[in-house]
């Protein structure tokens, strides 16, 4: 379970408090989404109950650009002040620097900067909590739709799948929403605002700092597409070698028991090359994005410097000018690289939004009925009539099935493994419904029930044992919403588990850990049959294989068992050969099929296939101990 | 985490180019306020416009050499990073793959694999950074102020004053920012074991009803998670405008400290020009140093996790002077042996005792924990006892080489584990040189030719990855044939037919029977079934033997075996 986790949490981008920078998007191969506009569109429709939030930010964020665009320009005039200054005292003036104004100047700047600041702040603070809330409202959407699907869904994929998108892809739609909206929102105006500021000044400068616009965008791009190929090499074989490392991991033993140490160590190393000759390529093509874009920024720097100064000697500009438009400038290249690496970005996060989206628009179960039919003291009787189900439309499996369980009576279900007795309890439990006939339950059928209503008659004790983490009261108490400790304490008597659960330091608190490794298999399982002595259900559905349990813990599972099957209605999915003797009716199932039933004595009179299976398996024992 | 840097080794000299180049590369950045400054003071304010032209040349060479230097210091310190977490991750599967069964057992498959992949990429990313930054950066920031200092002291000092008082700021919000960062990962963690485990347990939920108690469940995680999330970004988001602030505010400082000196005729223009783009380059790299400083606890809390492998030395190993077997073949002897798992409170076995001969199938029962598994893992040496010895043909499996051991031993694990590729290959990793008509012949023995032959691709039909593609039973009769294509002279079931249904069992057994007549036949068992034709059964309670012998006799005189017996069948079959 937690190696499915661990898988995720390798593939997600690792998370940096500055968020992905402004080169996380670059060079990474992007997967395009199917349908852009109309997953943005459901996505900003997530984010409309935060609309006059969302307005503010986006008008925190215009004060703070504006402020912070018009900053330099003032410094520009300070410093053109002080060389006017600078150039009177050398021509021999008295006065110097017009203090008085360049002090006003510098007062005005500080409040400036106070204001941008302040507002810069108040933009990501509210930020913050629409991103948040946003996801929030997705993770519990995709949750609650959890809850509906039908357990067709489940089955049919795999939890890392389901995990990859509940988890990763929500992630990936939150760093986006924190970070990359407002830096639009701040990019595109600081472009828009620098280019007006830098037209104030002189627009032929402005056009020799614009000149080196396509010239960066070029650049990236070309590095961007050469360097798709390393990616998708490095990506490729790095799916190989951890792909090889989990296998050669998971069966460790046998290749230590098949003396393949050396081979095995000889092939990874061979896939840790592949990989390592794509990787230094596609780090060397990121890694080199930023000395270029640094190198074009230079460009206008100098560009900048040696014409910006040839216009002060011819007195069209002012030298403080000069100084504003390098800041200028240099401003410029920061929201231009945002930009471009976002591109990428909201690809990629569109992308995840339209899996996620998916996920959400799966079939559901069909709702309960309005009004429902309940059965309120359920005495355990069911009739199965003419049944028929397969999970494929195209390969038929169980065909007009009829039996009739009368209260108490216990029903053995046998088989080879793999036999399909897991589909019958699938059909009454109604995790998949029926395609013909009914199922009735004290003459009700189960359709005209409600789920919770159909569950609650049944109780379920399966091989495979599931307890969550939590305290081993909460994990018995699970069987009913108010159970009292009463109920919980009489129920682990019951199921034979009060006494080991009393050798625990810390008795019923004791907190079943992720894996439940902190108890045996067979203490799992007397806790899953207290939990069903606390449901009290009226109908049993038991699984009675205990593979890997000690012997004398699966004395008292038995025991435990039998005490809970007493007086009930039970469908047992046998394997002790008393059980099967002594069952009201046996069905015998082979590759989903029911092919016999009937009483032991009936089927051994049959001489069928169960008649087979008995003499196979049980006379052995007879034989030997003649 | 500096352990690791032993690994850089083979890469000094490229290192040494990386610092170099990139040293290079700050000073010629740093030089370029400079330059500006010159075109200021020699070529505006004496209107020498072909002064502004020499240094705007001089420049643009600056410019081009700290690019020059920048990429050539990025494609060493790709190579570099990228042979150093190559390297690294050559070493620690090399040395897991020497694991003996029991350290590997020590820490889990999951972790393992992390350790392989992800954090030996964290470090390497990392280092990078480090060595494109750690230079930069406070080259950067050092040169910056020596080049201000140079240009004016009384201006310099104002950036000096201004990075201490940045670098405190930086400091405080990180200290706060990074425990919070912490708190959300174990919160996400707990977010994803919720998810996980409604996920795992679907069947029960439903069946008790219980959606409603999950989503509350999930509910409450989640607005924890969320609370936290938007209380560390709402703190990080301090960071940039506090930046930006103090750069501005230095900036203002400097053009007014700067203009009073410029009056005082004690500095020039342009270098007051010069001194604003340094506080930038600065206070910039200041941030940079930070942001590094992030990033390198979770690095090195990666590399302790490598070093924690990487620090355990595998304990079976081969013997300096090996010993061989002579001619005797498939004897397997226990002397007096004492196993305990490091850590344990008491042994898992304890002074088992027997011998086994070739053409014997000797079969070994008790319920879990009572140390049947432990018992089979020592004859393929997966451990080395405490006490005692285990001899295969007379000699201790301590003095021979591992590999002439195990190639004597087929061994089927309980669980079976199949490897991607193809039915036939799985089958070859028993012996790569068995022909086709020696595999087919293994799977027919092992039941498992049937299913083979209903593919359509046959033996060269696909297994996926764990063999996921194929059921449990199918799996473990691959399993078998593998061990049986070894032709080897010991074979040992570890309870490898749990998933077979009893006809398969009992037909797998005749044929198993014939096949193996030369050789030492273990099989480990909870089934009466399986075991009672065995030549010698050896009854395991709590890690010592409560009793060796046939299955008749232990009837009668064995208590736990009855008690087995009884527990699995009715006891009239039994008696």
């Amino acid at each position: 379970m937690s190696s499915e986790r661990d898988a995720i949490k390798r593939q997600a981008p690792p998370t940096s408090i500055f968020g992905r920078g402004p080169m996380g998007g670059f060079g990474m191969p992007v997967q395009k989404a199917k349908d852009f506009k109309g997953t943005l569109r459901r996505l900003m429709g997530y984010l409309r109950p935060h609309q006059t939030k969302l307005q503010i930010v986006v008008g925190a964020g215009v004060i703070a650009t504006v402020f912070s665009v018009v900053g330099p320009k003032l410094l520009g005039k300070a410093t053109t002040k002080v060389f006017e200054g600078y150039l009177a005292r050398q021509a021999g003036a008295a006065t110097g620097i017009d203090f008085g104004y360049v002090g006003n100047i510098l007062t005005w700047l500080v409040v400036l900067y106070v204001v941008s600041s302040s507002f810069l702040y108040l933009q990501q603070y509210l930020m913050s909590g629409i991103a948040q809330k946003t996801v929030y409202a997705l993770r519990r959407d995709v949750e609650a739709k959890f809850s509906k699907m039908p357990l067709k869904f489940f089955d049919s994929r795999t939890h890392g799948e389901i995990l990859s998108r509940a988890v990763n892809d929500l992630d990936n739609i939150s760093s986006t929403l924190q970070q990359n909206l407002t830096q639009l929102i701040s990019s595109v105006l600081s472009v828009i605002g620098i280019i007006v500021m830098m037209l104030t000044i002189s627009w032929i400068m402005t056009l020799v700092v614009l000149a080196s616009l396509p010239l960066s965008v070029t650049i990236v791009a070309t590095i961007a597409k050469r360097s798709q190929a390393y990616f998708i090499r490095q990506q490729k074989a790095l799916g190989e070698m951890n792909g090889h490392v989990a296998e050669m991991y998971s069966g460790h033993a046998i290749v230590t028991a098949f003396g393949h140490e050396e081979r095995s160590v000889g092939k990874f190393k061979e896939l840790n090359d592949r990989y390592y000759e794509g990787a230094w390529r596609a780090q060397f093509a990121t890694g080199m994005i930023f000395p270029i874009m640094m190198f074009v920024g230079n460009l206008s720097y100098v560009a900048v410097a040696v014409i910006g100064g040839y216009l002060v000697t011819i007195r069209s500009i002012a030298l403080g000018d000069v100084q504003a438009f390098i800041q200028y400038s240099r401003q410029f290249s920061m929201p231009i690289t945002q930009l471009s690496s976002m591109a990428n970005t909201i690809q990629l996060t569109i992308a995840s939004a339209e899996r996620v989206f998916e996920l959400l628009d799966e079939a559901e179960e069909p709702a309960d009925p309005i009004p429902a039919s309940t059965v309120p003291t359920p005495r355990g009787e069911v009739r199965i009539d003419h049944m028929s189900f397969s999970y494929k439309p195209d390969t038929p499996l169980i065909e007009d099935m009829s039996i009739d369980v009368q209260p108490g009576q216990m029903v053995a279900i046998v088989g080879h493994t793999g036999a399909g007795k897991t589909t019958l309890v699938n059909l009454l439990m109604r995790f998949y419904d029926i395609n013909a006939g009914a199922i009735r339950v004290d003459g009700v059928d189960i359709r005209e029930m409600t789920r919770g209503g159909l569950r609650k008659i049944f109780g379920m004790v399966l091989q495979d044992t599931w307890l969550f983490s939590g305290t081993i009261r909460d994990n018995i108490a699970y069987g009913r919403e108010d159970a009292t400790e009463d109920e919980i304490v009489r129920a682990a008597k019951a199921a034979h588990a009060d006494h080991f659960v009393r050798t625990l330091p810390e008795n019923y608190n004791t907190i079943i850990n992720e894996e439940a490794t902190n108890l045996s298999q067979g203490q799992k399982q007397l806790l899953t049959i207290a939990r069903a002595f606390v449901a009290d259900p009226a109908i049993l559905i038991l699984d009675e294989a205990t593979s890997s349990v000690d012997t004398r813990t699966e004395v008292l599972i038995q025991k435990a068992m039998a005490q809970l099957m007493h007086g009930r209605t039970t469908f047992v999915i046998a394997h002790r050969l008393s059980t099967i003797r002594n069952a009201d009716l046996i069905l015998m199932m082979e590759q989903g099929r029911i092919v016999e039933k009937g009483t032991h004595e009936e089927l051994l009179a049959a001489s069928g296939k169960y008649s087979d299976l008995y003499r196979s398996q049980f006379s052995k024992l007879v034989e030997a101990s003649l | 985490m500096l352990k690791l840097f032993v690994f850089l080794k083979p890469f000094r000299a490229s290192v040494a180019l990386v610092l170099a180049l990139a040293l290079a590369q700050s000073l010629a950045s740093l030089y370029l306020p400079r330059l500006m400054a010159d075109i200021v003071d020699h070529g505006i304010v004496p209107d020498d416009r072909r002064q502004i032209m020499i240094y705007g040349g001089l420049m643009l060479l600056m410019a081009l050499v700290s690019t020059a230097a920048s990429v050539g210091s990025s494609f060493f310190s790709a190579k570099v990073a990228s042979g150093f977490g190559r390297d690294v991750r050559n070493r620690i599967f090399d040395r897991v793959a020497h694991f003996s069964v029991h350290q590997f057992d020590r820490f889990s498959t999951a972790s393992l694999i992390t350790r392989t992949t992800n954090d030996t990429t964290q470090v390497q990313q990392v280092l990078i950074m480090m060595m494109t930054m750690v230079i930069t950066a406070p080259m950067m920031a050092i040169g910056g102020i020596i080049l201000s200092l140079s240009q004016d002291t009384r201006l310099a000092r104002v950036l000096i004053a201004v990075i201490p008082i940045l670098g405190v700021i930086f400091f405080l919000i990180m200290r706060k920012a990074v425990p919070l960062f912490q708190l959300m990962q174990v919160k996400i963690d707990r977010l994803n074991l919720v998810l996980d485990e409604g996920l795992t347990g679907v069947r029960v939920i439903r069946a008790f009803d219980r959606n409603a108690h999950e989503s509350r469940r999930f509910d409450a995680a989640n607005l924890d998670l969320t609370g936290n999330a938007i209380a560390v970004n709402r703190l990080v988001s301090l960071l940039m405008p506090a930046m930006f602030f103090m750069m501005n505010l230095t900036s203002v400082s400097i053009i007014y400290v700067g203009a009073l000196r410029i009056d005082a005729g004690q500095m020039h223009v342009g270098a007051m020009l010069a001194s604003l783009q340094y506080a930038i380059q600065i206070l910039f790299s200041v941030f940079m140093v930070t942001a590094m400083f992030v990033m390198l606890p979770r690095a090195a809390a990666s590399a302790e996790r490598i070093n924690a492998v990487l620090d355990v030395i595998p304990d079976v190993n081969d013997p300096a002077a090996p010993v061989s077997t002579g001619a005797t073949r498939g004897r397997v002897e226990f002397d007096n042996v004492t196993f305990q798992y490091p850590g344990a409170e008491e042994p898992a076995l304890s002074g088992v005792s027997f011998i086994a001969k070739a053409g014997e199938v000797t079969a070994i029962i008790g319920g879990t924990g009572s140390g049947k598994s432990t018992l089979a893992g020592l004859i393929p040496r997966f451990y080395d006892v405490n006490g005692g010895r285990v001899l295969v043909d007379g000699v201790d499996v301590r003095d021979m080489r591992q590999e002439d051991l195990r190639a004597k031993i087929g061994y089927v694990p309980q669980k079976a584990v199949l490897f991607s590729g193809t039915i036939a290959t799985n089958i070859r990793f028993g012996r790569e040189a068995a022909t086709d008509d020696e595999v087919t012949k293994a799977a027919t023995v092992a039941q498992a030719a049937e299913f083979i032959d209903q593919k359509p691709e046959g033996y060269a039909a696909p297994v996926s990855q764990g063999g996921t593609n194929l059921s449990g039973g199918q799996k473990q009769r691959l399993a078998i044939a593998r061990a049986l294509v070894r032709n080897a002279e010991i074979y040992v079931f570890d309870d490898s037919c749990s998933a077979l249904d009893f006809a398969t069992d009992a037909k797998l057994r005749t044929a198993l029977r014939s096949e193996t007549t030369a050789a030492t036949v273990f099989i480990v068992s909870q089934r009466i079934g399986t075991v009672m034709n065995a030549d010698r059964i050896i009854v395991l309670d709590d890690g010592q033997v409560v009793g060796i012998g046939a299955h008749g006799d232990l009837i009668k005189t064995c208590a736990v075996y009855r008690e087995i017996a009884e527990s699995q069948a009715s006891l009239e079959e039994v008696a």
